[in-house]
Protein backbone atom coordinates (compact mmCIF):
# COMPACT_ATOMS: atom_id res chain seq x y z
CA UNK A 1 0.00 0.00 0.00
CA UNK A 2 1.41 3.37 -0.85
CA UNK A 3 0.01 6.66 1.01
CA UNK A 4 -2.82 6.06 3.81
CA UNK A 5 -5.72 7.69 3.53
CA UNK A 6 -8.45 7.32 5.51
CA UNK A 7 -11.93 6.53 4.20
CA UNK A 8 -13.55 5.40 7.26
CA UNK A 9 -13.10 7.23 10.75
CA UNK A 10 -15.00 6.02 13.58
CA UNK A 11 -14.71 7.68 16.92
CA UNK A 12 -16.07 6.81 20.75
CA UNK A 13 -19.07 4.78 19.27
CA UNK A 14 -21.31 2.97 21.31
CA UNK A 15 -24.38 1.91 21.59
CA UNK A 16 -26.71 0.97 24.60
CA UNK A 17 -29.92 -0.72 23.62
CA UNK A 18 -33.56 0.47 25.71
CA UNK A 19 -33.11 -2.72 27.33
CA UNK A 20 -29.64 -2.23 28.94
CA UNK A 21 -27.53 -4.47 27.24
CA UNK A 22 -24.62 -2.82 26.00
CA UNK A 23 -23.98 -3.49 22.35
CA UNK A 24 -20.73 -1.12 21.98
CA UNK A 25 -18.77 0.99 24.21
CA UNK A 26 -15.85 3.69 22.95
CA UNK A 27 -15.21 2.03 19.39
CA UNK A 28 -12.34 4.01 17.76
CA UNK A 29 -11.16 3.03 14.14
CA UNK A 30 -9.87 3.99 11.39
CA UNK A 31 -10.02 2.59 7.76
CA UNK A 32 -7.72 3.14 5.35
CA UNK A 33 -9.15 3.38 1.77
CA UNK A 34 -8.51 0.63 -0.47
CA UNK A 35 -7.65 -2.21 2.14
CA UNK A 36 -9.44 -5.06 3.34
CA UNK A 37 -10.18 -5.23 7.15
CA UNK A 38 -11.30 -7.93 9.03
CA UNK A 39 -13.57 -7.98 11.88
CA UNK A 40 -13.78 -10.76 14.09
CA UNK A 41 -15.07 -11.80 17.36
CA UNK A 42 -17.63 -14.53 18.61
CA UNK A 43 -21.32 -14.00 18.08
CA UNK A 44 -23.01 -11.29 20.23
CA UNK A 45 -19.98 -8.98 20.45
CA UNK A 46 -20.96 -6.38 18.15
CA UNK A 47 -20.15 -6.84 14.99
CA UNK A 48 -23.00 -6.49 13.26
CA UNK A 49 -24.18 -3.76 15.01
CA UNK A 50 -21.04 -1.42 14.23
CA UNK A 51 -21.40 -1.64 10.87
CA UNK A 52 -25.57 -1.21 11.34
CA UNK A 53 -24.80 1.97 12.88
CA UNK A 54 -22.01 2.86 10.01
CA UNK A 55 -24.89 2.27 7.28
CA UNK A 56 -27.57 4.50 9.55
CA UNK A 57 -30.11 1.13 10.09
CA UNK A 58 -28.95 1.80 14.09
CA UNK A 59 -29.04 5.24 15.92
CA UNK A 60 -25.73 5.35 17.85
CA UNK A 61 -25.55 6.39 21.64
CA UNK A 62 -22.76 8.05 21.71
CA UNK A 63 -19.63 8.60 18.87
CA UNK A 64 -19.29 9.92 15.24
CA UNK A 65 -18.56 8.33 12.33
CA UNK A 66 -16.98 9.94 9.47
CA UNK A 67 -17.26 8.53 6.09
CA UNK A 68 -14.77 10.31 3.41
CA UNK A 69 -15.20 13.63 5.47
CA UNK A 70 -18.52 13.45 5.43
CA UNK A 71 -20.77 13.05 8.86
CA UNK A 72 -22.66 10.21 8.71
CA UNK A 73 -25.53 12.10 10.47
CA UNK A 74 -25.18 15.44 8.90
CA UNK A 75 -24.11 14.79 5.64
CA UNK A 76 -25.73 10.71 5.40
CA UNK A 77 -26.46 11.33 1.78
CA UNK A 78 -22.68 11.65 0.87
CA UNK A 79 -21.53 8.95 3.12
CA UNK A 80 -24.29 6.95 2.44
CA UNK A 81 -23.91 7.02 -1.20
CA UNK A 82 -20.40 5.92 -0.98
CA UNK A 83 -21.07 2.44 1.33
CA UNK A 84 -22.65 -0.97 0.16
CA UNK A 85 -24.06 -3.25 2.51
CA UNK A 86 -24.39 -7.23 2.22
CA UNK A 87 -25.74 -7.94 5.54
CA UNK A 88 -25.93 -11.54 7.17
CA UNK A 89 -29.57 -12.40 6.83
CA UNK A 90 -31.02 -12.91 2.75
CA UNK A 91 -33.34 -10.29 3.21
CA UNK A 92 -35.38 -10.49 -0.22
CA UNK A 93 -38.79 -9.28 -2.12
CA UNK A 94 -39.57 -12.81 -2.90
CA UNK A 95 -41.99 -12.08 -6.23
CA UNK A 96 -39.44 -9.89 -7.43
CA UNK A 97 -37.10 -10.30 -10.39
CA UNK A 98 -33.57 -10.37 -10.19
CA UNK A 99 -32.85 -7.70 -12.59
CA UNK A 100 -35.70 -5.48 -10.59
CA UNK A 101 -34.42 -5.87 -7.41
CA UNK A 102 -31.04 -4.91 -8.74
CA UNK A 103 -31.78 -1.83 -10.84
CA UNK A 104 -34.28 -0.75 -7.63
CA UNK A 105 -31.39 -0.93 -5.21
CA UNK A 106 -29.37 0.95 -8.02
CA UNK A 107 -32.26 3.92 -8.33
CA UNK A 108 -32.79 3.73 -4.24
CA UNK A 109 -29.16 5.20 -4.11
CA UNK A 110 -29.96 7.97 -7.02
CA UNK A 111 -27.45 6.21 -9.61
CA UNK A 112 -29.04 7.17 -13.07
CA UNK A 113 -30.16 3.94 -14.92
CA UNK A 114 -26.73 1.96 -16.57
CA UNK A 115 -28.13 -0.99 -18.01
CA UNK A 116 -24.56 -1.95 -19.29
CA UNK A 117 -23.15 -1.85 -15.85
CA UNK A 118 -26.19 -3.66 -14.25
CA UNK A 119 -25.42 -6.46 -17.05
CA UNK A 120 -21.65 -6.53 -16.23
CA UNK A 121 -22.36 -6.52 -12.63
CA UNK A 122 -24.81 -9.97 -13.11
CA UNK A 123 -22.35 -11.61 -15.49
CA UNK A 124 -19.59 -11.05 -12.67
CA UNK A 125 -21.89 -12.60 -10.23
CA UNK A 126 -22.94 -15.47 -12.57
CA UNK A 127 -26.50 -14.02 -12.15
CA UNK A 128 -27.38 -13.17 -16.05
CA UNK A 129 -29.02 -15.99 -16.77
CA UNK A 130 -31.29 -15.90 -13.62
CA UNK A 131 -32.11 -12.42 -14.81
CA UNK A 132 -35.80 -13.45 -15.47
CA UNK A 133 -35.84 -15.52 -12.29
CA UNK A 134 -38.24 -14.47 -9.60
CA UNK A 135 -36.15 -14.54 -6.12
CA UNK A 136 -38.18 -17.33 -4.09
CA UNK A 137 -37.31 -19.21 -7.41
CA UNK A 138 -33.89 -18.85 -6.35
CA UNK A 139 -31.56 -21.34 -3.98
CA UNK A 140 -29.57 -19.80 -0.94
CA UNK A 141 -26.57 -19.42 -2.68
CA UNK A 142 -28.35 -17.50 -5.69
CA UNK A 143 -29.91 -15.13 -2.99
CA UNK A 144 -26.59 -14.65 -1.29
CA UNK A 145 -25.22 -13.21 -4.68
CA UNK A 146 -28.16 -11.33 -5.42
CA UNK A 147 -28.03 -9.59 -1.99
CA UNK A 148 -24.00 -8.76 -3.21
CA UNK A 149 -25.22 -7.73 -6.35
CA UNK A 150 -27.49 -5.25 -4.76
CA UNK A 151 -24.92 -3.53 -2.26
CA UNK A 152 -22.87 -3.02 -5.70
CA UNK A 153 -25.36 -1.89 -8.13
CA UNK A 154 -24.84 1.96 -6.90
CA UNK A 155 -21.00 1.41 -7.44
CA UNK A 156 -19.66 2.02 -3.63
CA UNK A 157 -16.27 2.49 -2.24
CA UNK A 158 -16.50 1.27 0.34
CA UNK A 159 -18.60 -1.91 0.65
CA UNK A 160 -19.44 -3.95 4.17
CA UNK A 161 -19.85 -7.90 3.94
CA UNK A 162 -21.42 -9.09 7.28
CA UNK A 163 -20.88 -12.67 7.43
CA UNK A 164 -20.44 -13.44 3.83
CA UNK A 165 -19.90 -17.20 3.89
CA UNK A 166 -21.69 -17.85 6.68
CA UNK A 167 -23.91 -21.01 5.35
CA UNK A 168 -22.58 -20.67 1.60
CA UNK A 169 -20.89 -23.77 -0.41
CA UNK A 170 -17.59 -24.08 -1.64
CA UNK A 171 -17.51 -23.08 -5.23
CA UNK A 172 -19.81 -19.51 -4.36
CA UNK A 173 -17.17 -19.15 -1.28
CA UNK A 174 -14.43 -19.24 -4.25
CA UNK A 175 -16.11 -16.66 -6.27
CA UNK A 176 -16.50 -14.11 -3.34
CA UNK A 177 -12.75 -14.26 -2.52
CA UNK A 178 -12.30 -13.86 -6.24
CA UNK A 179 -15.10 -10.65 -6.01
CA UNK A 180 -13.49 -9.40 -3.21
CA UNK A 181 -9.95 -9.02 -4.90
CA UNK A 182 -10.78 -7.99 -8.07
CA UNK A 183 -12.79 -4.85 -5.86
CA UNK A 184 -9.49 -4.20 -4.49
CA UNK A 185 -7.71 -3.93 -7.20
CA UNK A 186 -10.59 -1.15 -8.58
CA UNK A 187 -9.88 0.22 -5.38
CA UNK A 188 -13.09 -0.61 -3.44
CA UNK A 189 -12.49 -0.46 0.84
CA UNK A 190 -13.95 -3.83 1.78
CA UNK A 191 -14.93 -3.83 5.56
CA UNK A 192 -15.98 -7.81 6.56
CA UNK A 193 -17.38 -10.01 9.80
CA UNK A 194 -16.41 -13.43 10.14
CA UNK A 195 -15.81 -16.10 12.30
CA UNK A 196 -14.02 -18.38 9.63
CA UNK A 197 -10.63 -17.17 10.90
CA UNK A 198 -8.47 -18.46 7.69
CA UNK A 199 -10.34 -16.34 5.34
CA UNK A 200 -9.22 -13.43 7.67
CA UNK A 201 -5.95 -15.01 7.51
CA UNK A 202 -6.27 -14.96 3.70
CA UNK A 203 -7.26 -12.01 2.56
CA UNK A 204 -7.53 -9.21 5.04
CA UNK A 205 -4.61 -6.60 5.02
CA UNK A 206 -5.61 -5.44 9.03
CA UNK A 207 -7.43 -7.44 11.74
CA UNK A 208 -9.53 -6.15 14.33
CA UNK A 209 -10.81 -8.33 17.26
CA UNK A 210 -13.85 -7.27 19.23
CA UNK A 211 -15.32 -8.86 21.96
CA UNK A 212 -17.93 -7.81 24.37
CA UNK A 213 -18.88 -4.10 22.41
CA UNK A 214 -15.14 -3.17 22.65
CA UNK A 215 -12.71 -3.40 20.00
CA UNK A 216 -9.68 -5.28 22.02
CA UNK A 217 -7.06 -4.98 19.51
CA UNK A 218 -6.58 -3.37 15.52
CA UNK A 219 -3.37 -4.62 14.02
CA UNK A 220 -1.78 -5.66 11.04
CA UNK A 221 -2.86 -9.08 10.42
CA UNK A 222 1.69 -10.12 9.98
CA UNK A 223 2.51 -8.37 12.54
CA UNK A 224 -0.43 -9.37 14.57
CA UNK A 225 0.49 -13.33 14.11
CA UNK A 226 4.54 -11.96 14.19
CA UNK A 227 4.05 -10.31 17.49
CA UNK A 228 1.61 -12.24 19.40
CA UNK A 229 2.81 -15.72 17.85
CA UNK A 230 4.02 -18.48 19.83
CA UNK A 231 5.33 -21.24 18.54
CA UNK A 232 5.14 -25.22 20.01
CA UNK A 233 8.42 -27.32 19.48
CA UNK A 234 7.63 -30.77 19.72
CA UNK A 235 9.95 -33.72 20.40
CA UNK A 236 9.35 -37.28 19.38
CA UNK A 237 11.28 -39.17 22.19
CA UNK A 238 13.40 -42.20 21.57
CA UNK A 239 12.22 -43.36 24.36
CA UNK A 240 9.05 -43.00 27.06
CA UNK A 241 9.36 -40.70 30.23
CA UNK A 242 7.71 -40.96 33.63
CA UNK A 243 8.20 -37.47 34.43
CA UNK A 244 9.70 -34.41 33.41
CA UNK A 245 13.19 -34.74 34.40
CA UNK A 246 14.08 -31.67 37.43
CA UNK A 247 17.06 -30.19 35.12
CA UNK A 248 14.56 -29.42 32.64
CA UNK A 249 11.75 -27.84 35.13
CA UNK A 250 13.15 -23.83 34.29
CA UNK A 251 11.52 -24.73 30.32
CA UNK A 252 8.43 -25.31 31.62
CA UNK A 253 8.10 -28.49 29.37
CA UNK A 254 5.46 -30.64 29.35
CA UNK A 255 5.06 -34.36 28.47
CA UNK A 256 2.05 -35.39 25.50
CA UNK A 257 1.10 -38.67 24.50
CA UNK A 258 1.78 -40.63 27.07
CA UNK A 259 5.14 -39.46 27.89
CA UNK A 260 6.57 -39.90 23.90
CA UNK A 261 6.46 -36.12 22.99
CA UNK A 262 8.32 -33.73 24.93
CA UNK A 263 6.17 -30.25 24.07
CA UNK A 264 7.67 -26.75 24.61
CA UNK A 265 5.86 -23.61 24.09
CA UNK A 266 8.12 -20.73 23.20
CA UNK A 267 8.05 -17.17 21.67
CA UNK A 268 9.52 -16.76 18.59
CA UNK A 269 10.67 -13.32 18.41
CA UNK A 270 12.39 -12.98 21.72
CA UNK A 271 16.32 -12.92 21.51
CA UNK A 272 16.61 -16.13 23.42
CA UNK A 273 14.12 -18.65 22.71
CA UNK A 274 15.59 -21.36 24.72
CA UNK A 275 15.51 -24.23 22.40
CA UNK A 276 19.19 -24.57 21.58
CA UNK A 277 19.60 -24.60 25.23
CA UNK A 278 17.13 -26.96 25.78
CA UNK A 279 18.14 -29.27 23.21
CA UNK A 280 22.18 -29.05 24.60
CA UNK A 281 20.59 -30.08 28.47
CA UNK A 282 18.79 -32.72 27.08
CA UNK A 283 21.80 -34.21 24.88
CA UNK A 284 23.56 -33.86 28.55
CA UNK A 285 21.14 -36.05 30.67
CA UNK A 286 20.75 -38.48 27.29
CA UNK A 287 17.23 -37.99 26.64
CA UNK A 288 17.43 -38.92 22.78
CA UNK A 289 14.62 -38.02 20.16
CA UNK A 290 14.07 -39.15 16.60
CA UNK A 291 11.92 -36.16 15.49
CA UNK A 292 10.66 -32.83 15.62
CA UNK A 293 8.37 -30.23 14.50
CA UNK A 294 7.64 -26.21 15.60
CA UNK A 295 4.61 -25.08 14.81
CA UNK A 296 3.60 -21.36 14.49
CA UNK A 297 0.56 -20.31 16.10
CA UNK A 298 -2.60 -19.17 13.87
CA UNK A 299 -4.57 -16.03 13.95
CA UNK A 300 -7.17 -18.81 14.92
CA UNK A 301 -5.17 -19.40 18.43
CA UNK A 302 -4.67 -15.87 18.70
CA UNK A 303 -7.90 -14.65 18.62
CA UNK A 304 -9.21 -17.83 20.86
CA UNK A 305 -6.43 -16.18 23.34
CA UNK A 306 -6.98 -12.67 23.31
CA UNK A 307 -11.24 -13.02 23.79
CA UNK A 308 -10.84 -15.45 26.85
CA UNK A 309 -7.81 -13.26 28.37
CA UNK A 310 -10.30 -10.22 28.12
CA UNK A 311 -13.23 -12.03 29.03
CA UNK A 312 -11.23 -12.83 32.62
CA UNK A 313 -10.27 -9.34 32.59
CA UNK A 314 -13.95 -7.58 32.22
CA UNK A 315 -14.32 -10.26 34.75
CA UNK A 316 -12.31 -9.19 37.00
CA UNK A 317 -13.05 -5.46 37.21
CA UNK A 318 -17.12 -5.81 37.56
CA UNK B 1 -34.76 17.80 2.36
CA UNK B 2 -36.10 16.37 -1.51
CA UNK B 3 -33.08 15.73 -3.45
CA UNK B 4 -33.46 11.51 -4.48
CA UNK B 5 -35.77 12.09 -6.70
CA UNK B 6 -34.24 8.79 -8.60
CA UNK B 7 -34.40 7.27 -5.19
CA UNK B 8 -38.35 8.12 -4.61
CA UNK B 9 -38.55 6.89 -8.47
CA UNK B 10 -37.25 3.55 -7.53
CA UNK B 11 -40.06 3.19 -4.30
CA UNK B 12 -42.98 4.33 -6.13
CA UNK B 13 -42.70 2.16 -9.24
CA UNK B 14 -41.52 -0.91 -7.20
CA UNK B 15 -44.94 -0.10 -5.34
CA UNK B 16 -47.02 0.40 -8.25
CA UNK B 17 -45.19 -2.65 -9.41
CA UNK B 18 -46.62 -4.13 -6.48
CA UNK B 19 -50.57 -3.15 -6.85
CA UNK B 20 -49.58 -4.50 -10.71
CA UNK B 21 -49.91 -7.81 -9.89
CA UNK B 22 -52.84 -8.00 -8.09
CA UNK B 23 -54.22 -5.76 -10.78
CA UNK B 24 -57.39 -7.78 -11.24
CA UNK B 25 -58.39 -8.71 -8.03
CA UNK B 26 -57.84 -4.63 -7.11
CA UNK B 27 -59.65 -3.58 -10.51
CA UNK B 28 -62.90 -6.53 -9.63
CA UNK B 29 -63.02 -5.49 -5.48
CA UNK B 30 -64.28 -1.85 -6.02
CA UNK B 31 -66.62 -2.74 -8.72
CA UNK B 32 -68.15 -6.40 -7.93
CA UNK B 33 -68.42 -4.39 -4.19
CA UNK B 34 -69.92 -1.41 -5.46
CA UNK B 35 -72.60 -3.38 -8.07
CA UNK B 36 -73.92 -4.85 -4.92
CA UNK B 37 -74.09 -1.92 -2.67
CA UNK B 38 -76.18 -0.39 -5.46
CA UNK B 39 -78.21 -3.55 -6.04
CA UNK B 40 -78.91 -3.57 -2.08
CA UNK B 41 -78.74 0.31 -1.43
CA UNK B 42 -79.74 1.65 -4.41
CA UNK B 43 -82.66 -0.29 -6.11
CA UNK B 44 -83.73 -3.07 -3.01
CA UNK B 45 -84.20 -0.23 -0.48
CA UNK B 46 -83.86 2.86 -2.52
CA UNK B 47 -86.45 2.18 -4.31
CA UNK B 48 -88.63 2.71 -1.03
CA UNK B 49 -86.91 5.66 0.29
CA UNK B 50 -87.68 8.92 -0.44
CA UNK B 51 -85.10 11.71 -1.89
CA UNK B 52 -82.98 12.71 0.79
CA UNK B 53 -82.09 16.39 0.91
CA UNK B 54 -83.45 16.49 -3.06
CA UNK B 55 -80.87 14.11 -3.99
CA UNK B 56 -82.39 10.64 -5.36
CA UNK B 57 -81.11 8.36 -2.61
CA UNK B 58 -79.30 6.24 -5.56
CA UNK B 59 -76.77 9.76 -5.94
CA UNK B 60 -76.69 10.27 -2.33
CA UNK B 61 -74.92 7.37 -1.64
CA UNK B 62 -72.53 7.71 -4.32
CA UNK B 63 -69.95 10.17 -2.41
CA UNK B 64 -70.36 8.15 0.82
CA UNK B 65 -69.74 4.84 -1.03
CA UNK B 66 -66.45 6.46 -2.51
CA UNK B 67 -65.11 7.40 0.79
CA UNK B 68 -65.99 3.97 2.59
CA UNK B 69 -63.32 2.29 0.37
CA UNK B 70 -60.95 4.69 -0.33
CA UNK B 71 -60.48 5.01 3.45
CA UNK B 72 -59.87 1.23 3.79
CA UNK B 73 -58.00 0.58 0.86
CA UNK B 74 -56.09 3.56 1.49
CA UNK B 75 -55.00 2.48 5.22
CA UNK B 76 -54.76 -1.16 4.42
CA UNK B 77 -51.99 -0.51 0.92
CA UNK B 78 -50.00 2.20 2.84
CA UNK B 79 -49.41 0.30 6.03
CA UNK B 80 -48.73 -3.00 4.21
CA UNK B 81 -45.87 -1.04 1.74
CA UNK B 82 -44.11 -0.21 4.43
CA UNK B 83 -44.97 -2.97 6.55
CA UNK B 84 -43.98 -5.79 4.12
CA UNK B 85 -39.88 -4.69 4.19
CA UNK B 86 -40.34 -4.08 8.02
CA UNK B 87 -41.64 -7.85 8.52
CA UNK B 88 -39.39 -9.25 5.46
CA UNK B 89 -36.21 -7.58 6.40
CA UNK B 90 -35.63 -5.83 3.02
CA UNK B 91 -36.36 -2.42 4.93
CA UNK B 92 -32.24 -2.32 5.98
CA UNK B 93 -32.16 -1.37 2.49
CA UNK B 94 -34.24 1.66 2.63
CA UNK B 95 -32.61 3.13 6.15
CA UNK B 96 -28.85 2.81 4.79
CA UNK B 97 -29.74 4.32 1.17
CA UNK B 98 -29.02 8.25 0.97
CA UNK B 99 -33.01 8.98 1.68
CA UNK B 100 -34.47 11.80 3.86
CA UNK B 101 -37.45 10.44 5.59
CA UNK B 102 -39.43 12.94 3.73
CA UNK B 103 -38.32 11.11 0.54
CA UNK B 104 -39.46 7.36 1.78
CA UNK B 105 -43.18 8.98 3.07
CA UNK B 106 -43.78 10.65 -0.77
CA UNK B 107 -42.62 7.64 -2.37
CA UNK B 108 -44.74 5.07 0.01
CA UNK B 109 -47.77 7.21 0.83
CA UNK B 110 -47.82 8.60 -3.13
CA UNK B 111 -47.64 5.22 -4.31
CA UNK B 112 -50.52 4.09 -1.93
CA UNK B 113 -52.90 7.29 -2.82
CA UNK B 114 -52.69 7.02 -6.17
CA UNK B 115 -53.61 3.24 -5.95
CA UNK B 116 -56.88 4.69 -3.40
CA UNK B 117 -57.32 7.61 -6.05
CA UNK B 118 -57.90 4.89 -9.17
CA UNK B 119 -59.82 2.95 -7.28
CA UNK B 120 -62.31 5.73 -6.32
CA UNK B 121 -62.87 6.84 -9.84
CA UNK B 122 -63.30 3.00 -10.37
CA UNK B 123 -65.98 3.25 -7.94
CA UNK B 124 -67.27 6.35 -9.33
CA UNK B 125 -67.23 5.31 -12.80
CA UNK B 126 -69.03 1.97 -11.74
CA UNK B 127 -71.80 3.70 -10.10
CA UNK B 128 -72.45 5.81 -13.48
CA UNK B 129 -73.83 2.10 -14.45
CA UNK B 130 -76.57 2.41 -11.97
CA UNK B 131 -77.48 6.41 -11.17
CA UNK B 132 -77.47 9.63 -12.78
CA UNK B 133 -74.73 11.58 -10.73
CA UNK B 134 -74.10 15.08 -11.32
CA UNK B 135 -71.13 16.79 -9.81
CA UNK B 136 -71.39 20.05 -8.71
CA UNK B 137 -67.65 21.24 -8.08
CA UNK B 138 -65.80 18.66 -9.71
CA UNK B 139 -62.34 20.48 -9.55
CA UNK B 140 -62.80 20.51 -5.83
CA UNK B 141 -64.52 16.96 -6.07
CA UNK B 142 -61.41 15.76 -7.34
CA UNK B 143 -59.06 17.92 -5.02
CA UNK B 144 -61.12 16.66 -1.95
CA UNK B 145 -60.57 12.88 -2.85
CA UNK B 146 -57.22 13.17 -3.28
CA UNK B 147 -56.53 15.01 0.16
CA UNK B 148 -58.49 12.13 1.74
CA UNK B 149 -56.45 9.65 -0.18
CA UNK B 150 -53.51 11.08 1.01
CA UNK B 151 -54.42 11.98 4.87
CA UNK B 152 -55.29 8.30 4.54
CA UNK B 153 -52.22 6.86 3.33
CA UNK B 154 -50.53 8.65 5.93
CA UNK B 155 -52.54 7.06 8.51
CA UNK B 156 -51.81 4.00 6.99
CA UNK B 157 -48.02 4.60 6.92
CA UNK B 158 -48.42 5.54 10.60
CA UNK B 159 -50.10 1.82 11.62
CA UNK B 160 -47.55 -0.05 9.34
CA UNK B 161 -44.70 1.68 11.13
CA UNK B 162 -46.57 0.84 14.57
CA UNK B 163 -47.52 -2.31 13.51
CA UNK B 164 -45.86 -5.77 14.84
CA UNK B 165 -48.01 -8.09 13.34
CA UNK B 166 -50.46 -8.85 10.42
CA UNK B 167 -53.34 -8.97 13.08
CA UNK B 168 -51.81 -5.23 14.36
CA UNK B 169 -52.16 -4.16 10.40
CA UNK B 170 -55.69 -5.18 10.21
CA UNK B 171 -57.38 -4.02 13.67
CA UNK B 172 -57.42 -0.18 12.72
CA UNK B 173 -59.19 -0.82 9.20
CA UNK B 174 -61.81 -3.38 10.08
CA UNK B 175 -62.77 -2.47 13.63
CA UNK B 176 -62.24 1.20 13.89
CA UNK B 177 -62.32 2.94 10.34
CA UNK B 178 -64.66 0.74 8.82
CA UNK B 179 -67.51 1.19 11.93
CA UNK B 180 -66.70 5.22 11.93
CA UNK B 181 -66.87 5.49 8.12
CA UNK B 182 -70.35 3.21 8.53
CA UNK B 183 -71.86 5.29 11.09
CA UNK B 184 -70.52 8.29 10.20
CA UNK B 185 -73.26 9.36 7.27
CA UNK B 186 -71.83 7.14 4.15
CA UNK B 187 -75.45 5.91 3.55
CA UNK B 188 -78.10 8.18 5.38
CA UNK B 189 -78.13 12.18 5.98
CA UNK B 190 -77.62 12.98 9.51
CA UNK B 191 -81.26 14.05 9.12
CA UNK B 192 -82.57 11.27 9.35
CA UNK B 193 -81.15 10.18 12.55
CA UNK B 194 -83.01 10.61 16.14
CA UNK B 195 -81.77 14.23 17.88
CA UNK B 196 -79.99 12.65 20.42
CA UNK B 197 -78.34 10.18 17.94
CA UNK B 198 -77.49 13.14 15.67
CA UNK B 199 -75.59 14.48 18.50
CA UNK B 200 -73.25 11.18 19.54
CA UNK B 201 -72.54 11.30 15.92
CA UNK B 202 -71.46 14.57 15.70
CA UNK B 203 -68.37 13.03 18.02
CA UNK B 204 -67.64 11.08 14.78
CA UNK B 205 -64.60 12.54 12.72
CA UNK B 206 -65.29 10.46 9.41
CA UNK B 207 -68.79 13.05 9.76
CA UNK B 208 -67.34 16.10 8.57
CA UNK B 209 -64.96 14.54 5.69
CA UNK B 210 -67.87 12.18 4.14
CA UNK B 211 -70.08 15.20 4.80
CA UNK B 212 -67.20 17.58 2.88
CA UNK B 213 -67.01 14.77 -0.42
CA UNK B 214 -70.91 14.97 -0.28
CA UNK B 215 -70.48 18.97 -0.64
CA UNK B 216 -68.41 18.73 -3.70
CA UNK B 217 -71.40 16.74 -5.13
CA UNK B 218 -74.82 18.18 -4.19
CA UNK B 219 -73.37 21.31 -3.23
CA UNK B 220 -74.95 20.99 0.34
CA UNK B 221 -73.92 18.06 3.25
CA UNK B 222 -74.39 17.81 7.07
CA UNK B 223 -72.09 20.58 7.88
CA UNK B 224 -70.52 23.61 6.52
CA UNK B 225 -67.89 22.89 3.94
CA UNK B 226 -65.52 25.46 6.25
CA UNK B 227 -66.32 23.07 8.69
CA UNK B 228 -65.49 20.08 6.69
CA UNK B 229 -62.51 21.48 5.36
CA UNK B 230 -61.13 22.41 8.90
CA UNK B 231 -61.74 18.72 10.12
CA UNK B 232 -59.82 17.47 7.10
CA UNK B 233 -56.85 20.18 7.79
CA UNK B 234 -56.60 19.08 11.25
CA UNK B 235 -56.60 15.11 10.23
CA UNK B 236 -53.90 15.74 7.64
CA UNK B 237 -51.86 17.60 10.70
CA UNK B 238 -52.35 15.41 13.14
CA UNK B 239 -50.70 12.85 10.91
CA UNK B 240 -47.98 14.64 9.42
CA UNK B 241 -47.27 15.48 13.06
CA UNK B 242 -47.38 12.15 14.05
CA UNK B 243 -45.09 10.86 11.21
CA UNK B 244 -42.36 13.64 11.77
CA UNK B 245 -42.05 12.48 15.65
CA UNK B 246 -41.66 8.84 14.37
CA UNK B 247 -38.81 9.87 12.19
CA UNK B 248 -37.33 11.91 14.95
CA UNK B 249 -36.89 9.57 17.46
CA UNK B 250 -36.29 6.41 14.63
CA UNK B 251 -39.65 4.73 16.36
CA UNK B 252 -39.67 1.04 15.87
CA UNK B 253 -38.19 1.64 12.54
CA UNK B 254 -34.38 2.00 13.80
CA UNK B 255 -33.24 0.56 17.13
Amino acid sequence: MTVMTPVLEISGLGKTYKSGHVALSAVDLTINKGEIFALLGPNGAGKTTLISIVCGIVTASSGTVTVAGHDHGRDYRAARTMIGLVPQELHTDAFETVMATVSFSRGLFGKPRDPAFIEQLLRDLSLWDKRGSKIMELSGGMKRRVMIAKALSHEPEILFLDEPTAGVDVELRRDMWNMVRSLRERGVTIILTTHYIEEAEEMADRVGVISKGRLILVEEKNALIKKMGRKTLTLNLAEPLGAVPEELAQWKVELAAEGHELVYEFDSQAEATGVPSLLRRMSDLGIQFKDLNTKQSSLEDIFVGLVHESGAAQEQAA
Amino acid sequence: MISNIRGIRAIYLFEMARFGRTFWTSLMLPVITTALYFVVFGSAIGSRMNEVSNVPYGAFIVPGLMMLTMFTESISNSSFGIYMPKWTGTIYEMLSAPMSPLELLIAYVGAAATKSVIIGSIIFATAHLFVDVQVAHPLLMAAFMVLMAVTFCLFGFIIGIWAQSFEQLQVIPMLVIYPLTFLGGAFYSLDMLPAAWRTVTLFNPVVYLISGFRWTFFGQGDVGIGVSMSAVALFLALCLGVIFWMFRTGYRLKN
